[in-house]
């Protein structure tokens, strides 16, 4: 027991710099007044009263915010595009389906300071010259949609929203749309389709959503986060934000740092954080003494980040370099007792679920591919299967109209590319080095360590373990169905997993 | 309600924003906050804002009680955060509505930190 005693004074914290999640945790984000009170809405003021479209535009440009859904395109540029459209209706749209397994960054911050995206949304269809604007929210998500709703409506209340905003003469209006929870609707095309009421399919493009977007309308649409981050740098300017971060990734970046690590928790570093100290300071090291063995960035999307590569510094430049990617902000954590075969395989069991089936690279090539590992598990593949993998990943990739199928591959590529010698050892040796993959493991009893003290006999549930008291027991391979039962509870070393 | 027209009606709305909600750096007042995004509620939170609400207005009805969004470290949830003026604020973690009551009766009425309960005995 140590005394500190305020969060503030923990190593999880000390690194950390909240710029997205400023209001997280202090306000309540029921209550307008809280947020009014933390500076909010003076962003809006500040544009509507003191700044032109376009002021805004070059502010956010300048500050060198990239989107944060994990595409990392220049958010003053997307904006500029649009503005650059001619249309008399123009859409503003925030892209809240959050969907990668592992994280809740967005859903933190619509239900820590919803009025911070309300706000930001606002200057956003200032600046492009959009006065509707809509929030796609995942209906899995009830207690934002019900924060959202109550932000909505206070901030319509103030006149925040609604007619003739600060007297200035630009109107804006803001409705939240439910996504049912289709992973595909993440991707902006297939989002904007399901906004229009249609089956959340994507569409090609050219035309970007800048041009023809929403009801075929020019449209910006940006994720949770970057929008967060927006009234803080209209107030604070672009030096400010553009002083945090890399040369290519300027301020901060939320990440869910889950899996394998003592502090599961909401994370914000500034770009530039080394995954090393991510993982061992704030997240506070992996449980039970074991060693780090890889992290996943991205999700479904990313790649994985293996031990060897835990000094990378975290920005999109660098990420994409090592053949990860930033992603929305998931930080899946491995312990070493992880089979990168099996991690492979869920997230490619994960798109196939989620595939929509438009194009048939995608559809069908996905499932070959998790059929494809599920061999490998099983110890059916030789080392040409293995290229054979690698050739079918980069017709996927290739073939595929939007972002879901071009990265499904993304995780399979990822960990051939740093753990071939794993997916060797299932496929040469029928072993699985973490001892994960149940049908090339095998329990057995080292007869010397054994005392025969029964408790294993006692817990095996399909009786697959004979032996009498105080002589050393035996498993019967036929029966054993690789459970670890009694691997978990021999407490003299005597079962093995080979 | 009224509509804000201009930044000093703005300010003006801050200025008595900060005063009603105890978020200003002069505040006199303490605020209990209670962390109820999902990872919060999920953990059990709603008792545990319930039992804060009920000991607090029964025994010091000066002192706001509030719900608040992720305070980041969920995996210590269910989290309660004391803000004092013109102290560092105390984190305590893995609440519950049992605890509640000691907190009230030695931190928020004698001043004692409870210290078991704190973030620091936990990490």
């Amino acid at each position: 027991m140590n005394t500190v005693t305020s969060l503030k004074d923990t190593k999880f914290f000390a690194r950390q710099e909240r710029v997205a999640l400023r209001n997280c945790g202090i306000i309540n984000p029921e209550l307008i007044d809280e947020y009014i009170a933390r500076d909010g809405y003076q962003a809006l003021g500040k544009a509507l009263k003191t700044m032109s479209a376009q002021e805004v535009i070059d502010t956010v440009k300048d500050s060198g915010l990239r989107g944060r859904g994990g595409g990392g395109f220049s958010t003053g540029m997307k904006w500029q595009f649009a503005k650059n459209s001619e249309n008399d209706v123009k859409y503003v749209c925030c892209n809240a389906d959050e969907g990668d397994p592992g994280a809740f960054m967005d859903r933190s911050i619509l239900e820590g300071d919803p009025h911070a995206l309300i706000e930001a949304m606002t200057i956003a269809g200032y600046a492009i010259g959009a006065n509707q604007g809509y929030i796609y929210v995942r209906a899995e998500y009830p207690i934002a949609i019900r924060r959202l709703e109550i932000a909505i409506k206070q901030a319509c209340e103030y006149g925040l929203l609604g007619k003739n905003i600060f007297d200035s003469g630009f109107d804006f209006e803001l409705e939240l749309r439910l996504g049912s929870g289709a992973f595909v609707c993440g991707e902006e095309t297939a989002l904007m389709t399901s906004i229009e009421g249609n089956r959340g399919e994507p569409r090609p493009r050219p035309p970007f959503p800048a041009v023809k977007g929403l009801f075929e309308k020019p449209t910006i649409l940006n994720n949770v986060e970057t929008y967060a981050n927006i009234p803080t740098i209209i107030l604070k300017g672009a030096d400010w934000f553009a002083s945090k971060g890399t040369q290519g990734s300027k301020g901060t970046k939320v990440f869910c740092v889950v899996g394998n690590i003592n502090n599961t928790g909401l994370v914000e570093v500034p770009m530039g954080t080394t995954l090393r100290e991510v993982v061992e300071e704030i997240g506070g090291g992996i449980p039970n003494g074991k060693k780090f063995k890889a992290a996943q960035t991205g999700g479904p999307s990313g790649g994985c980040i293996p031990a060897s590569l835990i000094d990378t510094k975290i920005d999109y430049d660098n990420l994409t370099a090592i053949g990860a990617m930033m992603g929305s902000g998931g930080l899946i954590v491995m312990d070493e007792d992880t089979c990168m075969v099996d991690i492979a395989k869920f997230f490619l069991d994960f798109t196939v679920d989620e595939s929509c089936g438009k194009c048939t690279s995608c559809r069908i090539g996905t499932k070959r591919l998790l059929q494809m590992l599920d061999d490998i598990t099983l110890g059916k593949s030789s080392l040409e299967d293995l290229d054979k993998m690698e050739e079918l990943c980069h017709y996927i990739k290739d073939n595929s109209l939007c972002a879901l199928g071009q990265t499904a591959p993304n995780p399979v590529l990822s960990t051939l590319k740093y753990f071939r010698e794993e997916y060797e050892a299932h496929v040469v040796e029928k072993r699985c080095p973490a001892g994960i993959c149940k049908d090339l493991v095998t329990f057995e009893i080292v007869e010397e360590k054994c005392i025969g003290c029964t408790a294993c006999v006692r817990v095996c549930p399909v009786f697959a373990i004979d032996g009498k008291v105080k002589s050393p027991h035996t498993i019967s391979q036929e029966k054993c169905i690789k459970c670890g039962a009694c691997f978990e509870k021999c407490k003299f070393d005597a079962i093995i997993k080979k | 309600m009224k509509s804000l027209k201009t930044l000093e009606e703005l300010s003006a709305l801050k200025a008595e924003a900060l005063k009603s909600s105890n978020l200003g750096e002069d505040t006199t007042t303490t605020r209990v906050v209670v962390g109820m995004a999902t990872c919060g509620i999920s953990a059990g939170a709603t008792p545990v804002y319930e039992a804060m609400v009920e000991q607090v207005s029964k025994k010091a009805p000066d002192i706001m009680v509030s719900k608040t969004g992720c305070i980041g470290i969920c995996c210590m949830e269910p989290i309660v955060e004391v803000h004092e003026p013109g102290k560092e604020k105390v984190t305590y973690v893995f609440m519950t509505p049992e605890k509640v009551e000691k907190i009230v009766d030695q931190h928020l009425l004698k001043n004692q930190v409870v210290e078991e309960y704190t973030i620091g005995a936990k990490e």
